[in-house]
């Protein structure tokens, strides 16, 4: 039994147990209105686009998170802008900006070898974290999740009928603005737990789990940043004994919920719509 | 709260591309009014509708609502808007009361918490359109009269003076459609100010005291027993109509020249007899409209 609590006898553990837990339940909140509007992979695209504004950010000594946060603001930006310009569908569109970032950031690197250890941005090191980028990273989850928790409905309106929210008095483009500062700032922080390949998960899957839980956003919401801080916080936990990547062991329990709520889901899961299918063809 | 009104002056909007899609459009539209927005699909209908939401900023003249600026209209929640059927996500994880709930919006504070009148307010508007029984419904659940009524209700519950509805009509069965012009006419007694774009003619003189036609730009405006006449329609719609003449033998045989024009597109009818070039006929639609019955079963 008390080997089952070996890892909070560890700073470092403890560290890396919380702030992922705070990080998993941001980007969870985040997840349940990307997966809406068919943006989940913006969540992808900022995760790459980060990769050339730290590199920039070491080239210049100014602090990881700003570059990182620069360059994913841009990229939100650059997506929003072409996105309003031209004809191209949102992947194209999404596709386009992130793999320039992406290989701009590359060419950094290469070209400054010395630069950044890219191993670490692509694939994260929550249990190696410094205090002081624990800090970043709590007080922007901090942030982003009161933020969240005063807007949500604003937001909602928002996401779900932009001429409604204009004559409710709100102003769109704002809020979509503040939605995607909030989500490159959150990048950034999940960078650093669970890496750029893995932020995407985080970013999609929770809110595609509570999705098929229930009918109404509120709940949906609850859920799915349940989902995001519970699996990060035993994610960071089983790491200690599996000796495995955190990220991918955080992913991993969420696409296993997932699968669960896939086939078991009381309304929209696979085994009630064979049900109700079954019930339907006996009447 | 003043008297709701919309004035439209010299408006002239151009999208970045250099499309003009409308130019000079002048109308004035009062309380108590209920105005049919008529024109053909890309006649700029729905550029004007954007205009008055404001996502469109007008190159030249501008759009006042009851003597304020577009902006100040909405941030005063002065407009209340239905949209169209196709503009809804009707997977969106969200319940009939919800959809209601978000009219309210307006009149909360910054977390918007409901309170005790909002949810009567909400109760009172569900009530009206008859959605009572469906409000734990998700909104895709809902058949396509169900659905417009919700958004509706949302409408009511906003209480808002003004409301623009775009094509209500479409996709809905004939008793909610009767049900909504039913609803209009109880706002227009109460001093509200509708405007409905619609391309089912056949309905226009029925409800709508106003019209505004447009293609591009302002064709006739004003009291629909003026405006709405053949000649206007026929400019507005061109060839796009389907267009029968029943005249002469065909239609009697007796020295009666007069002839009876029906003008469809794919909706109810409108029917003129006679030489009505002036105006339309009010009577003889009710007559033609088992047809419309018909192509619903």
């Amino acid at each position: 039994m008390s080997e089952l609590l070996v890892p909070f006898g560890y700073d470092y553990m403890v560290k890396a147990m919380w702030v992922s837990g705070l990080v998993g339940a941001t980007c969870a909140f985040l997840s349940a209105y990307l997966m809406l509007k068919g943006w989940s992979l913006m969540g992808d695209a900022l995760a790459h686009a980060i990769v050339p504004g730290v590199a920039g950010a070491y080239l210049l000594h100014i602090p990881f998170a700003a570059g990182a946060f620069f360059a994913g603001f841009l990229a939100a930006l650059g997506m929003w802008f072409v996105r309003q310009t031209s004809k191209l569908r949102e992947d194209a569109v999404i596709g386009i900006v992130f793999t320039t970032f992406f290989a701009a950031g590359l060419l950094m690197v290469s070209i400054y070898p010395t630069a950044v250890n890219i191993q670490s941005i692509v694939l994260g090191n929550i249990l190696g974290i410094s205090d002081g980028d624990a800090l970043q990273v709590v007080i922007i989850a901090a942030i982003s999740l009161a933020i969240l928790g005063l807007k949500w409905k604003d937001l909602m309106v928002v996401f779900f009928d932009e001429s409604h929210a204009r004559t409710v008095g709100l102003n769109p483009t704002a809020l979509k603005l503040l939605f995607f500062t909030l989500l490159s700032a959150c990048t950034v922080a999940a960078l650093q737990t669970v890496g750029a390949c893995l932020v995407i998960a985080m970013v999609v899957t929770p809110g595609a789990t509570a999705y098929l839980l229930t009918d109404r956003f509120g709940r949906l919401l609850v859920l799915s940043v349940a989902i995001g801080a519970t699996t990060s916080i035993v994610g960071a936990y089983l790491s200690f004994f599996l000796d495995g990547a955190t990220g991918g062991i955080i992913v991993t329990l969420q696409t296993l919920l997932f699968l669960a709520a896939f086939v078991f889901a009381p309304k929209h899961g696979l085994l009630a719509s064979r049900r109700s299918a079954k019930l339907e063809s006996a009447a | 709260m003043s008297l709701p009104s919309i004035s439209a002056r010299d408006l002239t909007v151009a999208y970045p591309n250099g499309h003009v899609a409308l130019r000079d459009v002048s109308f004035e539209l009062a309380s108590g009014t209920i105005c049919g927005l008529v024109g053909v699909n890309g006649s700029g209908k729905s550029t004007l509708f954007k205009t008055i939401m404001g996502f469109v900023r007008p190159t030249r003249g501008e759009v006042r609502i009851s003597g304020l600026s577009v902006r100040e209209a909405l941030k005063s929640n002065c407009v209340a808007y239905v949209p169209q059927s196709e503009e809804v996500d009707w997977n969106f994880p969200i319940l009939v009361e919800d959809v209601v709930m978000m009219g309210r919006y307006g009149h909360m504070g910054l977390l918007r918490i409901a309170s005790q009148e909002d949810r009567r307010k909400v109760d009172a508007a569900l009530e009206r359109v008859g959605m009572t029984a469906y409000r734990k419904r998700q909104i895709g659940e809902l058949s396509g009269g169900q659905k417009k009524r919700v958004f509706l209700a949302r409408a009511l519950a906003q209480e808002s003076q003004i409301i623009l509805l775009d094509e209500p009509f479409t996709g809905v069965d004939v008793k909610t459609e009767a049900a909504i012009v039913d609803l209009l006419r109880a706002l227009r007694e109460r001093g509200h100010l509708m405007l409905v774009s619609t391309h089912n003619l056949g309905s226009v003189p029925e409800f709508c005291d106003q019209v505004v036609l447009i293609n591009r730009t302002l064709l006739a405006a004003g009291p629909t027993r003026e405006a709405f006449t053949q000649r206007n329609l026929e400019k507005a719609f061109g060839g796009v109509l389907r267009h029968f003449k029943l005249e002469g033998p065909a239609l009697h045989d007796d020295d009666d020249s007069r002839a009876v024009t029906v003008l469809t597109d794919d909706e109810r009818p409108l029917v003129f007899y006679g030489d009505t070039r002036a105006s339309p006929q009010k009577e003889t639609a009710p007559a033609v409209k088992p047809q419309k019955d018909e192509a619903g079963t």
